[in-house]
């Protein structure tokens, strides 16, 4: 792929009024991704339309497949090539992206999925919000796998954690999901982004050793005896590193292997070497949190209505605050542990009967009580609506 | 923080939503304002209720959707009678004449209806297609969320190449059937 040295995009280093997806696509771009395959779905497509158009500007391959599986298997494919590559879906293509998602993350393939959520479950509301998907980004695929997953409430935070996405794959070798929902993903807002220079891009870790010396998914050269958490590094497919890849449980070599200690080091390999970035990876945008009494936890597009409850709280003279992660897989367990321990009560506001809130009970511990406010008719809750459940959380009469 | 709430509402195929981008780039990028556009549509790429909100602020947008609006554009009946209860207690209405029938809605006053003939306009420039373009030009004049100056660029902008000078005729049709009115009114 030739490399063009043209600007990013037109887009850049001024103010416009850009949708949730456009900012997706320019985060793409700048992040260095050059292969997109995908299935387009509503309130995702835009995301494709934008790729087919930018990537063979920039010297990059776009590729509309049969249907999302074949999507998720071209995107691992052009990684294994050295591309940094992405899909974007919705639920019903999440769904079936699952089986080679847990495929890249077992044979350590970077690349982004991008989920705008819509209202579901099956077909569900194919124009409407819903963040339905949390589990399904954190445990859709079989087996113990690490997840990441990020969560955006603006769109100049989409353009930012979509950047975050593709160096968070490339170093740590592993899946990224850029978790959207419809209100981001197809709301416009003005928002200025960073002109090319100003972006901050990680490449994968390529072999430092000749083809003769390098294994596959052995530790790199200069890490520590012992280390139980490392990224190898990796050959880009057809440069005479010859190696093996298979979903099949593999020793160092690539080949196979059978139960036993070595299979269980392979497991716990992957889920170290994201719990030991997690600290890195975490990044919690909160309001009024020092001083609050209630914390309220929201992400995505549900968090735009819990920030405005949280101000109306404030002006009614309740002490709340706004706990909103942009990380949340690996979830920010002690941010939330030590919070519980401080405030007399959570609301965790989210469009869906209760995920995030699962990881906020277990972080939680009994500490303070734990409430959840969901809604799954496709409509973000209104303001009012959050401000009643959080004024019951405080016992107040509404 | 002053918060103006706006809402275009009528049906698929009318570029409801194409308006409503137009018009938070003439409050965001022209009149160097902040704003936030969202929508909603169903699957259908004509018919069906289309809507497009719009909220323009001096000041950061927490809750990116409309509550009650301040101004109301209905471009068909459906969504006039939908929306209009929905309505600020000092808010404005702007209807599309050629289409909705003000009144029935007791709650608000007579007096917070603005109408003229917008798709009959479009229609007699030679494009009812740009009926979105003459309710902007309309809505501008009568309630002044935006600079007319700001909203002729962000129109000019988003067109297609060849159609500017249709566009630009059907902004001034819309400013001047709205000064017709209000010199009635």
């Amino acid at each position: 792929m030739s490399a063009v040295p043209e600007p990013t995009s037109a887009a850049t280093g001024r103010s416009r009024l850009l949708q949730g997806n456009e900012a997706c696509a320019e985060g793409a771009i700048a992040a260095g991704c050059r292969f997109f395959a995908g299935y387009p779905i509503t309130p995702s497509t835009e995301i494709a339309e934008l790729m087919s158009e930018m990537l063979p500007r920039h010297g990059g391959r776009f590729i509309q497949m049969e249907d999302e599986i074949a999507s998720m298997a071209a995107v691992i494919g052009a990684s294994l090539g050295g591309a940094k590559a992405m899909t974007a879906t919705s639920g019903p293509g999440f769904s079936l992206k699952q089986e080679n998602l847990g495929f890249a993350a077992f044979t350590e393939i970077p690349c982004v999925i991008v989920d705008a959520q819509r209202g579901g479950p099956s077909s569900g509301l194919p124009t409407a919000p819903a963040q339905g998907d949390v589990m399904q980004a954190r445990w859709g695929t079989h087996g113990d796998h690490p997840a990441v997953a990020f969560c955006p409430s603006t769109v100049s935070e989409v353009f930012e954690l979509t950047v975050k996405a593709f160096n968070t794959a490339e170093a740590l070798r592993t899946p990224v999901i850029l978790l959207m929902d419809e209100v981001v993903a197809h709301m416009r807002e003005k928002v200025a982004l960073p002109s090319p220079g100003e972006v901050r891009v990680v490449d994968r870790p390529r072999p430092s050793v000749p083809p003769g010396e390098y294994i596959a998914y052995g530790p790199p050269p200069g890490a520590p005896a012992g280390d139980d958490a490392y990224v190898p590094e990796m050959a880009d497919f057809g440069t005479g590193y010859r190696y093996h890849v298979t979903g099949l449980t593999h020793g160092k070599n690539g080949l196979p292997i059978g139960p036993g200690p070595e299979a269980e080091f392979l497991v716990r390999r992957l889920s170290r070497k994201v719990e030991k970035a997690a600290p890195q990876l975490e990044l919690n945008r909160n309001e009024l949190v020092d001083d609050a009494e209630y914390l309220v936890v929201s992400y995505g597009g549900a968090a735009r209505s819990a920030l405005r409850a949280v101000r109306l709280a404030r002006e009614m003279g309740v002490a709340a605050g706004l706990f909103r992660p942009t990380t949340i897989w690996p979830f920010p367990f002690q941010a939330v542990a030590s919070l519980a321990a401080k405030v007399k009560g959570i609301l965790v506001v989210e469009l869906n009967l209760g995920q995030l809130s699962l990881e906020v009970e277990r972080a939680a511990a009994g500490h303070c009580p734990v409430q959840q406010y969901g809604r799954v008719g496709g409509e973000l809750m209104r303001p009012s609506e959050v401000l009643d459940a959080l004024l019951r959380l405080t016992g107040r009469k509404v | 923080m002053r918060r103006t709430e706006v809402r275009l509402s009528g049906e698929g195929g009318q570029g409801i939503i194409l308006a409503g981008i137009i018009l938070a780039e003439a409050a965001a990028i022209y009149d160097g304002a902040n704003a936030v556009q969202s929508q909603s549509y169903g699957p259908e790429s004509r018919g069906g209720a289309s809507k497009a909100e719009v909220i323009i602020a001096d000041g950061e947008i927490d809750y990116p959707k409309v509550e009650r609006p301040d101004v109301l554009l209905a471009m068909n009946q459906e969504a006039y009678d939908k929306y209009a209860p929905s309505l600020k207690d000092d808010g404005i209405i702007v209807i599309d004449s050629t289409n909705v029938t003000a009144g029935g809605t007791p709650s608000f006053q007579a007096s917070h209806v603005r109408g003229g003939p917008i798709t009959g306009l479009a229609r007699d420039l030679g494009r009812e297609i740009v009926a979105n373009i003459v309710a902007l030009g309309f809505l501008c004049a009568v309630t002044g969320v935006v600079s007319r100056e700001s909203l002729e660029k962000a129109v000019l902008a988003r067109v297609p190449k060849g159609t500017e000078d249709l566009n630009r005729r059907a902004l001034a049709a819309g400013f001047s059937a709205a000064q017709a009115e209000a010199s009635r009114v």
